[in-house]
């Protein structure tokens, strides 16, 4: 897991630094600074997700089964909830304020950094929901502790690679 | 038949084909459904191979094609496919499979482990690999589009923008070329993430990282760089599709886009990419100069350190290959740095073979003939990467077939030829015969004479200002010569690559036969029957220093009191 995070760091240098690189270039409006507003709700509800899930992590290595499946259902409702924030705003963008993935430069590199993004909050979202049926069958026990805490590594990393993405996009960007 | 007979597994067992066609139809089931890391990485390796066929004969139209001025062979579109076609696949198609073959094949038997990490990931990604390749050859079928526009891809094999625009390249020929890269590039993530997995933990007991052989720490430094050097072209080739398919302008100038990014984020990737292949080939080298010196390997933790030195800067020297694109000169001078800084731990590594040879009881066998064949070619080949690793030459050289002699030079004179060592010293262990020495003769002594008789005299046209990827040539301005002897080393080179296909054939069943340890090593794949069983190993010899055979095979001289 700690392969794929590296790798997956890789492909979103890669998006930041053609983000970073073509900020303030687009020969056309709109701006980031005309059509953004900073998503502070989604941004709490996804942080507020890593710590959910640490706690379920927590709760199925003491083996309280009751505890990891509802901070388990708490990280899945947070994380839905992110994702639905994305498309909202996304709505807004498109039908708001006219700015498509073809519009100018901006539009490229933000619908692209950020739907890299919200691509692996999707895979996520899935993982998630695989593992919530899975312990609703009750066939999540003490033993798996270790598998679910290796893909709760996944999820902090979709995380902490929004602290970076929100970080360019909605304040050095704007 | 009986109540007795019922039961599933007799009834499996029972129903064991007999007949030619039903034997077929089980293998090929069973290289479908295999998870076994011995099955898959011959799969790989012969993958490989096909593809080198499909490759060398695009080579060869190439050359046909330049061998005299104004020549008709084939029209100007084709030859730009032929080149585009060549490069790619030689690159991810042939060298990246074999590499990776020997990799998934020698890594578990090395370190003493049943199997890799990961098997199910082992066949997915050789699945992802394969199919990778099969989509990059479909577009021969496919790539036509609705435009009626060319077919295979023909923007060669670094693809510059503004070319890959659709404006430029209509049809779906790049399309299939971003693609094939794609799925093929996931495939190479995979066996990065499972190498990198295995090595680190999957050693047998007393496997310390220090007693490890030295493969191994290069295949660990090469799924180390996979990671980070296959993913920014994955992004790349995913920002390549948002331009094309969504309207996007990462390199669409007129909309402010960059094409100078296209080539920045292709070099990060290119770059450790030659490292990539580069380092397994270092790794043959290191398993099979010692055993053939009878000596251990000299300076093995200097070895380490350099592979891991290379593995890191490598990933900082990308720029040099767009010098003549017209950098800030302190971004020059860095990557001029850079890169002749890479020759220092390259250097030690040949030193340290040098040394391993020196004072040995050397026996040329084979694998020794094409491992001292590397060591000239590798050396010339980092010698004139220097000179282009210098800004002011390479804008005298940049784009002549000075490069293309020298890229060739590592990865044919270097890289081809470690794998062939690879593939007479590893043959016997993978089916219990050796691979006939005439035809192995012939195989070396052909290809290095078409080698040198190719990649030598290309240097020569380079100078002369011969560009690359250019169609045909006036006659008059002294390149004609050359291209003639360049086109008669690619004949050798044809007759020696067919010795070996012949020969990997013929000896599979008429080869002499070879014990578990025909050529007195050291290392465990040695310890364990050839071809290996299933399970690799049912005894483990005991791992006291990095050549346990040894160890078991001079009790009264053991190499871990010296450790």
């Amino acid at each position: 897991m700690f392969c794929l995070i590296a790798a997956e760091s890789a492909i979103f240098v890669i998006f930041l630094v053609a983000y970073i690189f073509y900020i303030g270039k687009s020969l056309s409006g709109p701006t980031p600074r005309q059509v953004l507003e900073i998503p502070i709700f989604n941004t709490v509800c996804l942080l507020l997700s890593s710590l959910t899930i640490h706690l379920a992590v927590r709760s199925l290595q003491r083996g309280s089964s009751a505890a990891f499946k509802l901070f388990w259902f708490l990280t899945l409702a947070l994380g839905t909830i992110f994702l639905f924030g994305t498309g909202r705003e996304w709505h807004r963008l498109i039908y708001g304020a006219g700015l498509t993935i073809s519009t100018n430069l901006f539009g490229t590199t933000y619908y692209s950094l950020v739907g890299l993004h919200a691509f692996h909050v999707v895979a996520g979202l899935l993982g998630l929901a695989i593992v919530m049926l899975l312990a609703l069958a009750t066939k999540v026990t003490k033993e798996h502790a270790e598998h679910v805490d290796v893909f709760s590594l996944y999820w902090h990393f979709v995380d902490v690679v929004w602290v970076v993405v929100f970080t360019t996009v909605y304040v050095v960007g704007r | 038949m009986s109540s007795n007979s019922l039961p599933i597994p007799d009834a499996i067992d029972s129903a064991k084909p007999t007949s030619g066609e039903a034997r077929l139809l089980e293998t090929l089931h069973e290289c479908v459904i295999t998870v076994d890391h011995k099955r898959l990485g011959i799969m790989y390796i012969v993958a490989g191979l096909i593809f080198l066929l499909l490759g060398g004969l695009e080579a060869v139209i190439i050359r046909i094609q330049l061998l005299l001025p104004h020549a008709q062979f084939v029209s100007p579109e084709v030859f730009n496919r032929m080149f585009t076609m060549h490069g790619t696949t030689m690159i991810f198609f042939v060298i990246m499979l074999i590499l990776f073959g020997f990799g998934v094949y020698l890594v578990p038997l090395m370190i003493g482990a049943r199997d890799m990490a990961f098997p199910r990931l082992n066949a997915w990604g050789f699945w992802m690999s394969t199919f990778g390749g099969l989509l990059l050859y479909f577009s021969f079928v496919g790539g036509d589009g609705l435009y009626g526009a060319g077919t295979a891809p023909d923007v060669g094999w670094w693809a510059y923008a503004p070319l890959t625009a659709r404006a430029f390249s209509p049809g779906h020929s790049t399309d299939y070329w971003t693609v094939a890269l794609l799925v093929s590039g996931f495939g190479s993530v995979a066996i990065g993430v499972n190498l990198v997995a295995t090595i680190l933990s999957m050693r047998c007991p007393r496997m310390t990282l220090a007693r490890m052989p030295l493969l191994c720490w290069l295949y660990l430094v090469m799924g180390a760089l996979l990671l980070f050097t296959i993913t920014p072209l994955t992004a790349a080739q995913v920002m390549l599709m948002v331009d094309r398919y969504l309207g996007g302008h990462f390199f669409d100038t007129q909309a402010g886009g960059s094409a100078v990014l296209w080539m920045h984020f292709f070099w990060i990737f290119g770059h450790p990419e030659v490292y990539v292949l580069v380092l397994p080939a270092f790794g043959f080298v290191s398993e099979i100069v010692p055993v053939f010196s009878r000596k251990p390997i000299f300076g093995y933790p200097i070895m380490v350190a350099a592979t891991v030195g290379i593995g890191f800067i490598s990933l900082s020297v990308w720029a040099h290959h767009i010098f003549a694109m017209g950098m800030a000169s302190y971004s020059n001078a860095f990557f001029v740095l850079t890169t002749m800084a890479i020759a220092v731990p390259t250097g030690i590594k040949i030193f340290n073979w040098l040394g391993t040879m020196w004072g040995g009881k050397i026996r040329y066998e084979l694998p020794m003939l094409f491992c001292v064949a590397f060591l000239f070619q590798f050396l010339i080949a980092g010698l004139t990467g220097i000179m282009l690793g210098s800004a002011p030459f390479n804008w005298q050289l940049n784009n002549s077939y000075f490069v293309v002699a020298h890229f060739h030079y590592v990865i044919v004179g270097g890289i081809l030829f470690a794998i062939l060592g690879a593939f007479y010293y590893w043959y016997p262990k993978v089916t219990g015969r050796f691979l006939n020495q005439t035809l192995g003769l012939w195989n070396f002594w052909l290809l290095l004479i078409g080698f040198h008789l190719t990649f030598d005299f290309m240097h020569f046209a380079g100078i002369l200002g011969m560009v690359r990827r250019i169609y045909t040539y006036e006659p008059g301005r002294g390149w004609e010569f050359w291209n003639v002897v360049i086109g008669v080393g690619t004949l050798f080179q044809v007759l020696g690559l067919s010795c070996f296909t012949f020969n990997l054939v013929w000896s599979y069943f008429h080869g002499r036969p070879a014990d578990r340890d025909p050529w007195d090593g050291w290392t465990l794949e040695w310890a364990t029957a050839s071809p290996p069983p299933e399970y690799n190993f049912s005894v483990l010899p005991e791992v006291r220093s990095a050549r346990p055979l040894w160890d078991l095979k001079h009790p009264e001289d053991p190499d871990w009191k010296y450790q």
